[in-house]
This record gives structure tokens, C-alpha cells and sequence, in this order.
């Protein structure tokens, strides 16, 4: 790791002052970011810490609205007896993430930032419609997700919290890369008043993409019999050591037809 | 550089380090401990792990001034004197070691486990929870069996107490 | 037995510093002013060094020196050396290419280390090894051992043209070919063993520290043998004379192979403190380990198997590729060849065989052993080729085997091994039964209801432990002897003192060693105290790798106790009044035999010392040493059977059964002998599943993390059925047989039998990701 500074922010507002130091970037959970940095593949100049700010920290639920702070750990995520009942899948997602030790650090907040190309988290929160809300505005997830490691912040800006009107029903599948645990593919469904959503992590070469012939399918009729017809294309998506494209395309749909059985259930 | 402060198996501890100084280093070079290992580069062997504040998480993956003000068990503050931990106990009894490389971090790991599964745990749990820890060794059979063991020792042990404070 | 005895249960005494923090590993060592090193490695995999700039390095914060290989040449530091001479069938020896611990002129690999730089931080020392400017003429680099033997292919070394290190044979040609000719049957089949990367938990370590006061160096190195580390060094590198040089390899975190070799680093790190004047320790990062520790496997085989109108095996002929890497490692050449060829009869008679070996550079990491070494591939080899002839020939795969199993013993195979004892069908017969072999094809239909492919596979191992006689390895090539030695030391309170050239690194020798020391005395196991892994503690060893400590090594200690029990017994015999014949040690105490006349055992330990009162011309002293060198090998085998289901869908495959069945002849600990087992099958089903090392075309290492390279977790394994038989070897004076490999070699062929049982395919590469079986479940589909 190259020499840094660290800083622990008091608040949002202060974060957003320290921030402007040099190269400086948020701490959140770490999970992503120091091992970068230990790599020395990243190498701010500066870290704001903002994963104690008690503003950032938690899950709230008011009727179908969920709101959960940026600095919420996957863990808080995965065990919040609120959300479990409100929108079970989400909770079931944030379980799927790394490890144990991992989930216990890393942040809602810190995985949508880092928005890493098989993360599982920007998935979700395309398929729910969820707002980003920043310490400047409120980001539509639709705009908020750009390309690979590429968000909609600006700079100096700073996520707050998610927010989503819970579906009436929604399940993650995740097939996960056997060395590093990431989705190779993890398909979101949901099934709520503006209709259906699919949204697929770990395949796309652009990163996490909405799956039109997927929804348009179940937009029919929301049963995994639909996708039972489904050729996903293998056009688009990325292969590596571990999966082609056209292995890849197979998982989607097959991810995509337990997540609907799941959501089902 | 910064000054740190931590309570580390119970003592309040301090010192000044450079910034990017990692826990785990912190830990062993400064303090000493060095029962957590380093196994890796990617936060994923698990050899590190510590409890901070209460929960398992990876030493190598925090900086030690980013951990400054909370309170560390490391393996060598988890026994009580002489008496060992239970979860070190069943490790012995059950053969749930040869190099000793991970074993640190595989304990600290498992108590956790089991302080987060109050209900009990069964085999697929145990082997699903031990995702953040990898052996060489021991093809995980006799940690699987050790974790097992213990965790029915604690809740026994824990209903014992309990129907004698009654 | 006793309850600490041979045969006991004993829990290991080791395990109360590694569960409470208290192990002590090299990188946990501290010297008055050590610093900390950091290797400048190189980027490509085949360029010629052309300007090595260090100014800008030098002048960093903190940086104590930045050095180079021409200086390391400069001190007259020698090239690291292949400690096994292997001729080619030409008579021609084995075409060795220099190596320097800092290359000079060439890189060869990416990792191969080029500077060495010396801060008081690791921090520091990486921050100016990115300082270094080392301007570099990329050349073509090839990976692929069958890639490098075709011509054209870039030249790696300039003594080994073509690339081709070796080209050697083993067994009758003519007789094969002619058994192939004649056969009834001949299944064919293009085989390969995927290349592995160790992985020990611990990543390599040295620490270096040169005494100039004493003119005397000191090496904390991770080392499964520090007395070789330390003949090597010393002869060959030219680092110091063995008497000015003590290695010590304190608690090593796991070896499994890679950790025997003689490292650039650990030379480098030596060579470093007396020229900076400063001890230097330096730790590999995880992903320095997978570029730069030896790798194993890498084979490339075709093979053809003939068999007669009986569906007896007439004849087997093998011809091997094997991927040496771009530097000759340590026991590199002998891994492909005499630990290879010599088990390819496996557990059949087999009358011709005939094996050709080529070995090849690549640009890539060394290969070198790995767990089984030799043995795992040559097991994959024939009974992955046992599977296929068994379903062509529409046999069961069992009848196949037991109808070719050697029964007689001893067995001389046609590939230099002498089989001394075993009992192969009983392995096969509580294989089967552990694993309800009959019950199977109920629960493979059961599986189909559910949308899922069911199979089941076996594997017939045998393996060659404990490497010997040191005049036998020696004619064939070998560099060193292949004993052991012990020294037991009795203090005068009775207590006592094992000193052993065997080096634990897991394997439990500080339990099971002093449970052959309790048996015999009948002392209690906490006054014995096993000591080793240190070169001024103990005399000269061979160190552990090879399934060697106990064959071997309790061999030694065995017949350094005999000795001390003989003078016991002449001790107390002459105290006694009594005829040294009747003399008997039990529980503690020394007795003659049918009365009650006796002493405490610490009583006939402290008249050694005190020497009031010995025998006419006894020397004082109770303490002996042995030096064991074994008649043959010791030859472990059993049966595996691995039981899949496949997911269809997404080619993920479950392990839903494993059993091993092993014969290991007699065992010290059986809770110890277990755990060797269950690791080994780990590593055998990592293989078979998860694990590949993989190098794109130019030479980068693809896989050099866990992000990439997949280590078994808890998750992907299930619990194993394990049981073991007992026929006890007749080659030592323990009747051991050795229990480290056998997991990692039996357990590959049993799951791709097993999967390849499940897809109805012939055969489907290592690691059968899920990737792999569901392309290969698609090709079938097509």
C-alpha cells in the first residue's frame, strides 16, 4: 500500500469537506477498496472514513417503503428482521455476499460506489427501481449504474442511503464464481405495481443490465414455465477463465427461472 | 502517522503508526500477537481474523487506525487463563489442525459462529459459514466435527448455567 | 497400547501454541535490527535484461541496499542446482540450464527474481523496488510444453535445444508393442494432468542474518528439510561452509512439496545480510507465492492399454510430456521419471510396460513435486485408462480390477518396483460395501426424478513411500542418500529427548514420534519431547516429503531405542543382580522378568550419569543415535470411490459421497493417519474440481490469487467415509507404511470416473469446472 492519510469523518457534511483533500476517496466498509490499495492497484491520496456515522447506519421500513443507510453492512442487511419481512430477497442477497468477515464490514453504500461488474447488490437495486439518495440528490438506479466501475456521482458526492418501494415479489439467484465468490451471473426478479423487472449481474460486458426478453416474457405470465422458451443471446456478455459468454447466456436464463420459482414460493 | 488506541484482549493499548499500517500488522509487529496470520492478498484465506468490536473480521482488510477506539480479541486473548475456550478445546480433541497456519483465524471465526447461531448448527451451515476460511490441511472434515462439537458444548454449557442461575 | 502408546488416539501435543497463538513461524521471528526485503521480480516471461538502473532505488527513504544478480555473481554465489541426474535414452545427460538466485542476462518466467531490495519497512522496500528501472527486450515466450518441443518454438535455455530437457524410457518397447499388437482389446486415450500450484497456508519465508563477529550466518527459512538447505547452500551455492551456517525451519505453516526446495530468496536473503550488514527477512505476499513457488503436475500423456480375450491387461504403454517450467527446481527431473514410470503396474500385473518420458522448458513457474509426486499422475494415467477399458469392454469397472490385481506377493513389476506385501481386494471389497456400491443405481435413479446426473467412479492407487535404499536412489541418479537419523537422548531424571532429521510441518510428529518413545518405556508422554527443524540441534537428516517421517524416520528413532534399551538393560541388569536377558522395561519401570525385583526408569537414567556404579568399561550416559537406511520402499494402496451429482443446468457438481479405503500397514495414531487422509482427498478433489494454474500465451499467470485459482473451501467438500486395512509392511521395523500422499493420489481419477460415469462421456478435463461439465454436457446434446 502507498502512504495515505486517514480521516474519520463526524458527519456527511464533514465527509464532504474532507474529501476535497488531494486524491482523496470514502472509506466505507473496505471490503473492495483496501485490498486495491494493497495491492496498489488504487492509491488515493486520502481516506474519509464515514463507516461509523450512525446517520449512514441502518434499515428503516414504512409501509412498503425501505430505506437503508449507505454504511449498513451486508450483514445488518442480511439479519434486519424488518426488511426480511418486507422484501426477503434482498435480505437473502446481502447473505450471498463474499463471507462471514466480509459481510461484517462491507457496506450497501461501498458496493454500489465500487459498482464492480459481478457485484450483487447493483442488481438488486435495478430491478426494484431504487433511488440512490446522496448527500446532493436522489439518482434513479436506471442512471445511476454506468458501464464497468463507472457511476452517475459526481465528485465530492456522497451516497446517503438506497430507497425502494418494496415488490410484491422479488428473488435473487446468484451462480457464484467458485474462486473468488463474486456472481459469475446473479439474476434479480421482481413482480410489483410498475411491473416486471429482471436485472442480471456478473455477465455483462457494460456490467449490470436489465433483461428486456426476460421481463417481457414474464410480463405474461410471471411463472419460470415462461422462461422455459428463453434464448438469452451470448452477445454482449463477458467470458473469462472461468465462464464463456455462451455459458454465461445459459446461466441467465436458468438463474432467471429459479429466481421466479423463488419469488413464487 | 497517527496515534492508535485500542483494547486488545482486555488492555488499552496505544501507539503512533504510519497510516497504511494494516490491524493485522498492527497487531503483530507492534504489539506482538503474532497468532494472526496473513495467508493472503485478497481477503479471502481467512487466517487473519480477529474479533473487533464483537464480530469476525478480517484483520488484513482494516487499517489499524480505522479500528482505533474499538475493542480487539485476537487468539491469544481468547482463553481464559488456562482454561482454553471450548472452540480451542474441541479444535485439540477433534483434530481440527496440523500446520496451525489458519487455525488461529478458524477459531476466531467459528466462535463467532457460534455466538451468531444461538440456535444451534448443523454440518451444511458450518461448512457454508467457513466460506471466509480456507485449510491446506485438513480437508475440513475434523474442523467441520470440532465446530460441531463445540457449539453443543457451549449451548450446553449455557443451559447449564442458565438452570442454575435459576 | 496404552492409552499413549502406538495404536492410541493421542492428541497432539503440538496443539497448544498453535490454538492459542503460540506457534512460531518465520515471519513471526524478530532480530535486533532486521529489515525487511523486497523482490523486483520480472513482468515477462521470456526477455533479455539490458540496463538495470538502481540509483533512483537507492536514494529512497528508509532503503539499506538494492542489489543485483551481477554482484550476487561478483561474490561467487553459486546457480541453483537439479539434484537428480536423469540420462536420456541416448546415454546423454539431462540438458541442465543455469539458474541464478538473480537473474543476470534472461528472465524466464514471470516472478523470476532480478533485484533485491533492502528497507527498514516492507512498505519502504516495495515503495523503491517500484523505483528500479530495469529496461528489458521482450522475447517470444512459450507455455505449453507440447508447444515447446515443436520446432521453432523460442529457445528458453541455450544448452537444452528444442527445449527438450531430457528424453528418457523406462521398461520393454518391444515387449509392449508386441502385447499391443497381439491384443484383443486396446483402449486408447490422450490423458492429461492439470497443472497445480501447492498453496501452503503459510506463504515462503526466509530471514537471513550474517553474525560478522562470529563470521557466521544464520537461516529461518520455510523448509520441509533444513539440513538439505542447508548441504545445498553450502555446496553448491557457495553462500557459507556448513559449519558457518545453521538453517533453522521453526513451525512451518504447511509444505505439501513446496517447501523442500532450495529457493532463490533464502540464498539471496543470506548473501543480502552480509553485504548490507542488516538482517533481512522477507515474506511472500500470496500472490509472489503463486508466481514463484514450484508447481506440480503439468503432465501431458497418450496412452495405450492392450488387454487379451480375458480381459487381462497384456501390455501398457505410455508416452508423457511433462511441463518442468523454465528452471530445472530442485528434484524436478526424478518427479516425472523414477516417481512416476516405476508405479504406472499400479496394483496389476501387468507384463509389458513401456514408458517414454520427455521433459521440457516452458515459460513458466518451476514444476517440481506436489503432493504424491509422480504417483498422482501416474494413478490418474492408468485408472482413468481402467474406467474407459472397463466400459468398452462392458465389464464393471471392479470386476475389471480384481480380475488383473496382483495377489502374490512379493510382486516384481516390469518397471523396477518390487511390491513387498499387500491385499488389494480388501480394500476394493470395504470400498464398496462403505459406500453401498450395490445401493447406487437405486440412488442414480432416485437422482433423475430430480433433474439430476448421478455417478459414481473408483480409483485402485498404489504408491511408493518412504524413497529407498540410498545405494538404489543413488544409481539412479539421485544427488543425496535417502535416510534418516535419530538421536535419543535420556536426561538423567529419566526424561527424554528425541532429536530427529524428519521436520514437521502438520503431519503431528511431535505426538507421534514420542508415542513410539511411550511405548517402549512406558514413560508418560509429556516427558518426551521431540525436537527438530534445526541444524545446530540436530545432526544431519533428510527431512520429510515422500510419505518418508514415519517409514523412515520412526525407522531411525526405532533403532536409536534399541540401542538405548539395550544399555538400559545392561545398566539395570548389572543394578539388579540379574542376567541382562531378563531384564524388561514396562510402564516405567525396569523389571526382571518373573519377580519383583525393579527399578523406576529414571533411577537406571540417573546411574548412566552419575556413573557410580556401571558395568565393567561402560561408557556413562544413556544416549544413542541411528542413522536408518530402508531396504525398499514401502508400498501404501487402497481404493477410493467418489460419488457426483450433477446439476445439469449449470454443471455444478455435487462430491455427495467419498470413501477411502487404505492400507497403510500399521499405524501410530490413527487420528493423525486420518487427518492426512481427509487433507490429501482435499487436495486430490481440488485437483479433480476446482484447482488449474493457467498461463495465457504470453506467460502472464492467470490464476495468481484466490480471487482467480480456486482453493477447496468447507463448502465444496463433504465429510469423508474413511477406513483403513492393515497389512503391515514388512520392509521396516515398524511395519508402517506411510499415509501423506495416498489422499491426493487416489482421489483425481475416482471423481472424474465418477463424473464422467454421470455424463456418459469418455472423458472431461481438469478441474471439472462447472463451466467445463456443462460444455461438455451441451456436446453431448449436440
Amino acid at each position: 500500500m502507498y502512504s495515505v492519510n486517514y480521516h474519520r469523518a463526524s458527519s456527511v457534511a464533514d465527509a464532504a469537506k474532507q474529501l476535497k483533500n488531494g486524491d482523496a476517496k470514502l472509506l466505507s466498509g473496505g471490503m473492495t477498496l483496501i485490498p486495491a490499495m494493497k495491492t496498489r492497484l488504487a492509491a488515493p491520496s486520502d481516506l474519509v472514513d464515514v463507516s461509523r456515522l450512525k446517520e449512514l447506519q441502518g434499515v428503516k421500513v414504512s409501509g412498503k417503503t425501505v430505506t437503508i443507510g449507505a454504511a449498513t453492512t451486508h450483514y445488518d442487511v442480511s439479519t434486519d428482521e424488518k426488511l426480511k419481512k418486507a422484501c426477503p430477497a434482498l435480505a437473502h442477497l446481502a447473505s450471498l455476499i463474499g463471507d462471514p468477515a466480509v459481510r461484517y464490514k462491507g457496506t450497501i453504500g461501498g458496493s454500489i460506489a465500487n459498482n464492480d461488474p459481478a457485484a450483487d447488490y447493483p442488481a438488486a437495486l435495478l430491478a426494484l427501481g431504487a433511488t440512490i439518495v446522496t448527500n446532493k440528490r436522489e439518482i434513479a438506479a436506471e442512471k445511476f449504474f454506468k458501464g464497468l466501475f463507472e457511476t452517475a456521482l459526481k465528485e465530492g458526492e456522497i451516497i446517503t442511503a438506497v430507497t425502494f418501494t418494496a415488490p410484491a415479489k422479488a428473488a435473487y439467484q446468484k451462480f457464484r464464481n467458485p474462486a473468488s465468490r463474486y456472481a459469475i451471473v446473479g439474476v434479480f426478479v421482481t413482480k410489483g405495481k410498475d411491473g416486471v423487472r429482471a436485472a442480471v449481474t456478473g455477465a455483462g460486458e457494460d456490467g449490470v443490465f436489465r433483461s428486456k426478453e426476460i421481463e417481457a416474457a414474464l410480463a405474461k405470465n410471471f411463472d419460470a414455465s415462461a422462461l422455459d422458451a428463453l434464448k438469452v443471446s451470448a452477445k454482449g456478455l463477458m467470458g473469462d477463465l472461468h465462464a464463456s459468454a455462451d455459458y454465461r447466456a445459459n446461466l441467465i436464463a436458468v438463474m432467471a427461472k429459479r429466481a421466479v420459482a423463488a419469488a413464487n414460493a | 502517522m497517527s496515534d492508535v488506541s485500542l483494547t486488545v484482549n482486555g488492555k488499552r493499548v496505544s501507539g503512533s503508526t504510519e497510516d497504511r499500517t494494516l490491524l493485522v500488522h498492527f497487531l503483530r509487529e507492534h504489539l506482538g500477537l503474532t497468532g494472526t496470520h496473513v495467508g493472503c492478498d485478497t481477503s479471502q484465506c481467512g487466517a487473519c481474523v480477529v474479533h473487533v468490536d464483537g464480530r469476525a473480521v478480517k484483520s488484513c482488510t482494516m487499517l489499524a487506525v480505522q479500528a482505533s477506539g474499538s475493542t480487539i480479541v485476537t487468539i491469544e486473548g481468547l482463553a481464559n487463563g488456562a482454561e482454553l475456550h471450548p472452540v480451542q478445546a474441541a479444535f485439540k480433541e477433534h483434530h481440527g489442525l496440523q500446520c496451525g497456519f489458519c487455525t488461529p483465524g478458524m477459531i476466531m471465526a467459528a466462535t463467532d459462529m457460534i455466538a451468531h447461531h444461538p440456535e444451534g448448527l448443523d454440518e451444511a451451515t458450518v461448512r457454508a459459514e467457513l466460506d471466509g476460511n480456507i485449510c491446506r490441511c485438513t480437508g475440513y472434515h475434523n474442523i467441520v466435527k470440532a465446530i460441531l462439537a463445540a457449539s453443543q458444548a457451549m449451548s450446553k454449557g449455557s443451559k447449564g448455567r442458565a438452570k442454575q442461575a435459576a | 497400547m496404552g492409552i499413549e502408546g502406538v495404536g492410541a488416539r493421542v492428541a497432539r501435543k503440538e496443539d497448544k501454541r498453535f490454538i492459542t497463538g503460540g506457534g512460531r513461524y518465520v515471519d513471526d521471528m524478530v532480530v535486533p535490527g532486521m529489515k525487511h526485503a523486497v523482490f523486483v521480480r520480472s513482468p515477462h516471461a521470456h526477455a533479455q535484461i539490458k540496463k538495470i538502473d538502481v540509483k533512483k532505488a537507492q536514494a529512497m527513504p528508509g532503503v539499506v541496499g538494492v542489489l543485483t544478480g551481477k554482484e550476487l555473481k561478483a561474490d561467487g554465489i553459486g546457480n541453483l542446482i537439479c539434484g537428480w541426474m536423469i540420462h536420456s535414452k541416448d546415454g546423454t545427460p539431462m540438458k541442465m540450464g543455469a539458474w541464478s538466485p538473480l537473474a543476470v542476462d534472461k528472465v524466464r518466467y514471470v516472478g523470476d527474481a532480478v533485484v533485491i531490495v533492502v528497507a527498514d519497512t516492507k512498505g519502504q522496500a516495495r515503495d523503491a523496488a517500484e523505483a528500479v528501472e530495469i529496461t528489458y527486450k521482450e522475447l517470444k515466450a512459450v507455455v505449453d510444453a507440447t508447444k515447446a518441443i515443436q520446432p521453432g518454438a523460442p529457445q528458453i535455455h541455450g544448452e537444452a535445444e528444442n527445449n527438450l530437457i531430457f528424453d528418457w524410457e523406462l521398461g520393454d518397447a518391444k515387449a509392449t508393442d508386441a502385447a499391443i499388437k497381439s491384443a484383443a482389446h486396446v483402449t486408447r486415450m490422450k490423458i492429461v494432468n492439470n497443472r497445480l500450484v501447492p498453496n501452503a497456508m503459510e506463504p515462503r519465508a526466509a530471514l537471513g542474518h550474517y553474525d560478522k563477529a562470529e563470521d557466521h550466518y544464520t537461516c529461518w527459512t520455510t523448509s520441509q528439510n533444513p539440513h538439505l538447505a542447508r548441504l545445498v547452500m553450502s555446496a553448491f551455492y557457495n553462500v557459507a561452509p556448513e559449519n558457518k551456517l545453521r538453517v533453522i525451519a521453526p513451525d512451518v505453516g504447511g509444505g505439501f512439496g513446496s517447501k523442500i526446495y532450495i529457493y532463490p530468496e533464502e540464498i539471496v536473503c543470506l548473501w543480502a545480510s552480509k553485504k548490507t550488514g542488516v538482517p533481512v527477512k522477507w515474506v511472500a505476499d500470496r500472490t509472489e507465492s503463486f508466481l514463484s513457488d514450484a508447481h506440480g503436475r503439468d503432465h501431458v500423456s497418450t496412452v495405450e492399454m492392450a488387454f487379451d480375450k480375458d480381459n487381462r491387461i497384456t501390455g501398457l504403454k505410455v508416452d508423457t510430456i511433462a511441463n518442468l517450467g523454465a528452471y530445472m527446481s530442485l528434484f524436478s527431473s526424478c518427479v516425472p521419471t523414477y516417481l512416476y514410470a516405476t508405479l504406472l503396474s499400479g496394483q496389476y500385473d501387468i507384463p509389458a510396460i513401456h514408458a517414454n518420458v520427455r521433459t521440457v522448458y516452458t515459460n513458466t513457474a518451476p514444476v517440481d513435486a506436489y503432493r504424491g509426486a509422480g504417483r498422482p499422475e501416474a494413478t490418474y494415467v492408468l485408472e482413468r485408462m481402467m474406467e474407459t477399458a472397463a466400459r468398452e469392454l462392458g465389464v464393471s469397472p471392479a470386476e475389471l480390477r480384481r480380475r488383473n490385481f496382483i495377489t502374490s506377493f512379493p510382486h516384481q513389476t516390469p518397471v523396477i518396483m518390487n511390491y513387498d506385501a499387500g491385499d488389494y481386494n480388501t480394500s476394493l471389497d470395504a470400498a464398496m460395501k462403505a459406500a453401498d456400491y450395490a445401493g447406487f443405481t437405486k440412488r442414480r435413479a432416485d437422482a433423475a426424478k430430480q433433474g439430476k446426473l448421478r455417478g459414481i467412479g473408483m480409483s485402485c492407487y498404489i504408491e511408493a513411500c518412504g524413497l529407498a535404499p540410498s545405494a538404489a536412489v543413488g544409481s539412479l541418479g539421485a544427488g543425496v542418500g535417502l535416510w534418516e537419523s535419530a538421536e535419543v537422548r535420556v536426561n538423567a531424571v529419566g526424561t527424554i529427548e528425541v532429536l530427529t532429521g524428519s521436520h514437521s510441518h502438520g503431519q503431528g510428529h511431535e505426538t507421534t514420534f514420542a508415542q513410539l518413545v511411550t511405548q517402549r518405556f512406558g514413560v508418560p508422554i509429556d516427558s518426551v519431547s521431540i525436537v527438530h527443524g534445526d541444524t545446530d540441534k540436530v545432526q544431519m537428516g533428510m527431512g520429510t516429503y515422500g510419505s518418508r517421517s514415519g517409514a523412515v524416520g520412526m525407522s531411525a528413532i526405532a533403532k536409536a531405542l534399541d540401542k538405548v534399551e539395550a544399555k538400559a538393560k545392561k545398566i539395570a541388569a548389572h543394578l539388579l543382580e540379574a542376567d541382562e536377558g531378563d531384564i524388561v522395561i514396562e510402564n516405567g519401570e525396569v523389571k526382571v522378568a518373573g519377580t519383583d525385583k525393579s527399578l523406576p526408569w529414571l533411577q537406571v537414567a540417573l546411574a548412566s550419569y552419575t556413573a557410580h556404579n556401571l558395568p565393567a568399561g561402560m561408557e556413562p550416559g544413556l544416549k544413542e543415535t541411528a542413522f536408518y537406511d530402508p531396504s525398499n520402499f514401502t508400498f501404501p494402496a487402497g481404493c477410493y470411490i467418489c460419488e457426483v451429482e450433477i446439476d445439469p443446468e449449470t454443471g455444478l457438481t455435487e462430491i455427495v459421497q467419498f470413501v477411502a479405503a487404505d492400507d497403510f500397514g500399521n499405524i501410530i495414531n490413527p487420528m493423525i493417519v486420518e487427518g492426512q487422509v481427509h487433507g490429501g482427498i482435499a487436495q486430490g478433489v481440488g485437483q479433480a474440481l476446482l484447482e488449474g494454474a493457467y498461463y495465457d500465451g504470453n506467460g502472464q499467470l492467470l490464476t495468481a490469487s484466490y480471487m482467480d485459482y480456486t482453493m477447496p473451501r468447507a463448502a465444496d467438500l463433504p465429510s469423508f467415509k474413511i477406513s483403513t486395512s492393515n497389512t503391515p509392511c514388512p520392509g521396516n521395523p515398524l511395519g508402517i507404511k506411510g499415509c501423506g500422499e495416498a489422499g491426493a493420489i487416489g482421489s483425481p481419477p475416482a471423481v472424474i470416473n465418477a463424473i464422467t460415469d454421470a455424463l456418459g462421456v469418455v472423458d472431461i478435463a481438469m478441474p471439472a469446472s462447472p463451466a467445463t461439465v456443462w460444455a461438455a454436457i451441451r456436446a453431448t446434446k449436440h
